[in-house]
C-alpha cells in the first residue's frame, strides 16, 4: 500500500526563549509505493519516531495527513483506525516492547487475537517465524527472560505475524549483533519483495545496504539522502 | 474465553503481591458493608419482632418494676424476674376509658434447683382473655393450653419425651415458638392455672421469693389493647392517675430506648461504612492510577498492534472487576463466618434484641454487597480510563516499561 504524507507536523509543549512549543516533526511531505523498502537516518531527538508514529497513526499530527493506500488515517474515529493498524501496519516500536504476561508465542501472536483472528494457520506462521528469528527454542519462555536483542526479534516476528502491507520498523536493529542484523534485515526485504511497503528508522550503517531509498531527518525536517 | 478476559487474568496473575493488596482492600470494603447490614438488619428484625410480641398497646407493672426496669430485662435479656401486684388493681384499670381488652400476666423464675428442668422465665398467661401471647401460639400450635401444658421458646431445649419439669410440675411441651431475637426466646408459657400451682409448690418448698405474696390474688404484669379512637400514650397517662402503685405505659415506650440504641447502632456503622468506601474509592483510585501509569508501555505497545482505546478500558475494567469480585467474595464470606455465629454474644452486649434475617435476604446482602464492592472498583478505575483516554497511544509508547 501506498504510504502518504501530506505536509505533516507535530509539535510539543516545551519552554524555549520565546516561545512555549517547538516542532518535532515539521511541514514534512512523504511518500513511499508498495514493494518499497525505506530508511530514515538522523540524529538521536531529530524526529523520526515522532514521524513514524504518526506514519502508524498512534500519534495525531498537528497538522497534516497521513494516507495508507486510501485511508485518511487520521478522519477516522479510534477503533476503526486501531483495526485498520492492526489489519494492514505492522510496527515495531523502539524500545523493549513485550508484554511481561504472555509468552514468547503468546507475543507474537498477540496481534491475530485481538480481533479473534488467532487460528491454527497463525500459530504454524508465528512457529515458522519464531523458528526465522531464531527464538523457536524459546517460544514458551516469558519475556523478562529474553535478553535485549532476543526481545527485539520477538517483536519482528510479531509485527510480521498479520502479513501487513505496511511495515513500520523503530530501530528493529539497535541491539542485534551482525549475524542478526543480517537476518532481520533480509525478512523486512522479504516482505518488502513480497509487495509491502517498508520503512525503518535505523542507526546502523550496515543495514543502510538494504533500502531503495534513504531520508535523513534532521530538525524535524525529513530530506532524501542521494547517494 | 474472550482475549481481553484472558489477558487481565494474565496480567493479575503476573502480580499477585499488588493483585492481593488490592482485592484486600475491597475484601475489607465488602467486610465491613455485609457485616454492617446484617447488624443493621438484625437489630431492626430483633426490634420489630419485640414490639410485635408485646402485642399490647399498653403495658401495666408494678411500680418498682417499671422503674427498675425489670419487665424490660425480662423481655429482651431473658433475665428472670419475680414482681407482683394485687389483682384488685385489674378491676380498677378496666374501668379506665379507653381500655377495651385487657389480660393479666403472672411472672415466676425458676431454679437450677432439683425441682426445676431448667432456669427460665416463666410467663401465665390466661387463654380466656389473653390476646398477646396466642396469636403468636397458634402460628405453631392450634389446639388449646391446659392444665401442664406448656409452649417454649426458640431457644428452650426439649428432651424427646416433650416434658418439662418446673417446681416439681411436670409439663407437656406443646409448641415451640418462632424465634424472636429477644429474652421470650429463653421463656416458657403455661396457662395460670399452671403456674400458680408452680407458684404454690415453690412456696412449700421454701423459696422466700414469694414472701409475702398471696399467689392467688396478684398478677405481674397486665397488658391491654385500647380501643379505637384512642391513643395508647393517653390511657396510658389515664390508668397511671387512676390507679396507684403500678406503673403504666405504652408499649412504645417499652421500645422507644431499644429503637434510640437502634438508631445508634445503625448511625455508626451507617457512617463507618460511607467512612470506608470514601477511603476506598481513595485508595484504590490512586493506586489504580498509579499503577496505569506504570502500564503505560504495556498499553501503549497494545495500541500498536492495533487494540482500541475501548478494548483498553475493558481491560482494566475486567481486570478491577476480578478482582474486586474475589476480594468482595473473601470479604462477605469472613464476614459472614465473624458475625453469623455470634449472634448470641452481639445480642448480650449490645443489650438489644437481634433476630438475624432469613437466609434469602443474607444471601440477597451478600450479592449486593459484592455488587457494590466491584462497582466501587470500576469507579475507582474510571480515573485511570480517563486518563487513558485522553493521551496518544505514541506518547505512552516513551515511557519505560
Ligand atoms: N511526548 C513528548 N513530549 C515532549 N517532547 C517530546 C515528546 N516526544 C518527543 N519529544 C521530543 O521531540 C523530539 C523528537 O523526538 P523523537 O522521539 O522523534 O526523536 P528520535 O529522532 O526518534 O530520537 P532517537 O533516535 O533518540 O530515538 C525530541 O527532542 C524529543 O525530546
Ligand atoms: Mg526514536
Amino acid at each position: 500500500m501506498v504510504v502518504k504524507a501530506e505536509k505533516i507536523s507535530r509539535t510539543f509543549l516545551r519552554n524555549k526563549a520565546g516561545t512555549n512549543f517547538f516542532y518535532a516533526v515539521q511541514s514534512t511531505d512523504f511518500q513511499a509505493e508498495s514493494g518499497e523498502f525505506i530508511e530514515i537516518v538522523g540524529k538521536s531527538g531529530s524526529g523520526k519516531s515522532t514521524f513514524l508514529n504518526m506514519l502508524a497513526g498512534l500519534l495525531t499530527p498537528t497538522e497534516g495527513k497521513v494516507y495508507i493506500g486510501n485511508t485518511d488515517l487520521y478522519l477516522s474515529e479510534d477503533g476503526e483506525r486501531s483495526q485498520f493498524r492492526n489489519e494492514n501496519i505492522g510496527v515495531i516500536p523502539q524500545g523493549q516492547t513485550g508484554l511481561l504476561s504472555l509468552t514468547v508465542l503468546e507475543n507474537v501472536l498477540l496481534p491475530s487475537k485481538i480481533y479473534g483472528k488467532c487460528d491454527g494457520e497463525k500459530i504454524v506462521r508465528a512457529e515458522e517465524l519464531l523458528k526465522a528469528v531464531g527464538l523457536y527454542d524459546l517460544k514458551d519462555v516469558y519475556p523478562n527472560e529474553l535478553s535485549g536483542g532476543e526481545m527485539r526479534r520477538m517483536a519482528i516476528a510479531r509485527a510480521l505475524i498479520m502479513q501487513p502491507s505496511v511495515i513500520l520498523a523503530d530501530e528493529p536493529t539497535g541491539d542485534l549483533d551482525e549475524e542478526n542484523t543480517a537476518l532481520v534485515m533480509s525478512l523486512l526485504k522479504n516482505a518488502a519483495k513480497g509487495g509491502a511497503t517498508v520503512i525503518m528508522v535505523t542507526h546502523d550503517k550496515d543495514a543502510l545496504s538494504y533500502a531503495d531509498k534513504v531520508y535523513s531527518m534532521s530538525g524535524g525536517v525529513l530530506s532524501e539522502k542521494t547517494a | 474465553m474472550n482475549f481481553f478476559a484472558e489477558l487481565s487474568l494474565k496480567n493479575l496473575k503476573r502480580k499477585p503481591l499488588r493483585t492481593f493488596a488490592l482485592s484486600a482492600l475491597v475484601a475489607l470494603l465488602s467486610f465491613v458493608l455485609f457485616g454492617g447490614t446484617i447488624l443493621v438488619t438484625s437489630l431492626k428484625n430483633g426490634l420489630d419482632s419485640y414490639s410485635a410480641r408485646l402485642g399490647a398497646d399498653v403495658v401495666v407493672v408494678p411500680y418498682a418494676a417499671r422503674s427498675e426496669g425489670q419487665f424490660e430485662d425480662v423481655l429482651l435479656q431473658g433475665i428472670p424476674g419475680n414482681f407482683y401486684m394485687s389483682s384488685s388493681k385489674i378491676d380498677k384499670i378496666a374501668n379506665v376509658e379507653g381500655v377495651d381488652k385487657l389480660s393479666p400476666q403472672f411472672f415466676l423464675a425458676s431454679t437450677s434447683a432439683s425441682c426445676c428442668s431448667a432456669s427460665v422465665q416463666i410467663i401465665g398467661f390466661d387463654p380466656d382473655t389473653d390476646f398477646s401471647v396466642l396469636p403468636w401460639v397458634n402460628r405453631k400450635y392450634g389446639g388449646s393450653i391446659g392444665d401442664g401444658d406448656i409452649v417454649v421458646g426458640s431457644e428452650i431445649s426439649v428432651t424427646t419425651s416433650g416434658k418439662l419439669k418446673f417446681y416439681n410440675v411436670e409439663c407437656n411441651v406443646v409448641a415451640t415458638l418462632e424465634r424472636t431475637g429477644t429474652g421470650l426466646d429463653t421463656a416458657v408459657y403455661a396457662n395460670m392455672n399452671t403456674i400458680k400451682q408452680m407458684a404454690k409448690n415453690a412456696k412449700e418448698l421454701g423459696f422466700t421469693f414469694l414472701d409475702g405474696v398471696n399467689v392467688d390474688k396478684s398478677v405481674s404484669a397486665v397488658m391491654i389493647k385500647v380501643k379505637s379512637g384512642y391513643d395508647a400514650e393517653s390511657v396510658a397517662a389515664q390508668i397511671n392517675m387512676a390507679v396507684t402503685g403500678i406503673r403504666s405505659g405504652s408499649s412504645t415506650s417499652y421500645v422507644s430506648g431499644v429503637a434510640g440504641g437502634l438508631d445508634n447502632v445503625s448511625g455508626i456503622i451507617g457512617a463507618l461504612s460511607v467512612m470506608i468506601w470514601v477511603l476506598s474509592v481513595v485508595i484504590l483510585g490512586v493506586s489504580l492510577f498509579a499503577i496505569c501509569n506504570e502500564r503505560g508501555k504495556e498499553f501503549a505497545v497494545l495500541r500498536a498492534m492495533g487494540a482500541s482505546k475501548k478494548s483498553l478500558y475493558k481491560l482494566i475494567i475486567v481486570e478491577i472487576s476480578i478482582l474486586s469480585a474475589v476480594g468482595a467474595s473473601v470479604g462477605v464470606i469472613l464476614s459472614g463466618a465473624f458475625i453469623l455465629p455470634f449472634g448470641a454474644i452481639i445480642r448480650r452486649s449490645l443489650q438489644m434484641p437481634y433476630l438475624v434475617p432469613e437466609w434469602w435476604q443474607l444471601a440477597l446482602f451478600a450479592v449486593a454487597a459484592v455488587v457494590i464492592s466491584v462497582l466501587t472498583g470500576v469507579i475507582a478505575s474510571l480515573f485511570s480510563v480517563k486518563k487513558l483516554s485522553k493521551n496518544d497511544a505514541g506518547l505512552m509508547l516513551r515511557e519505560d516499561a
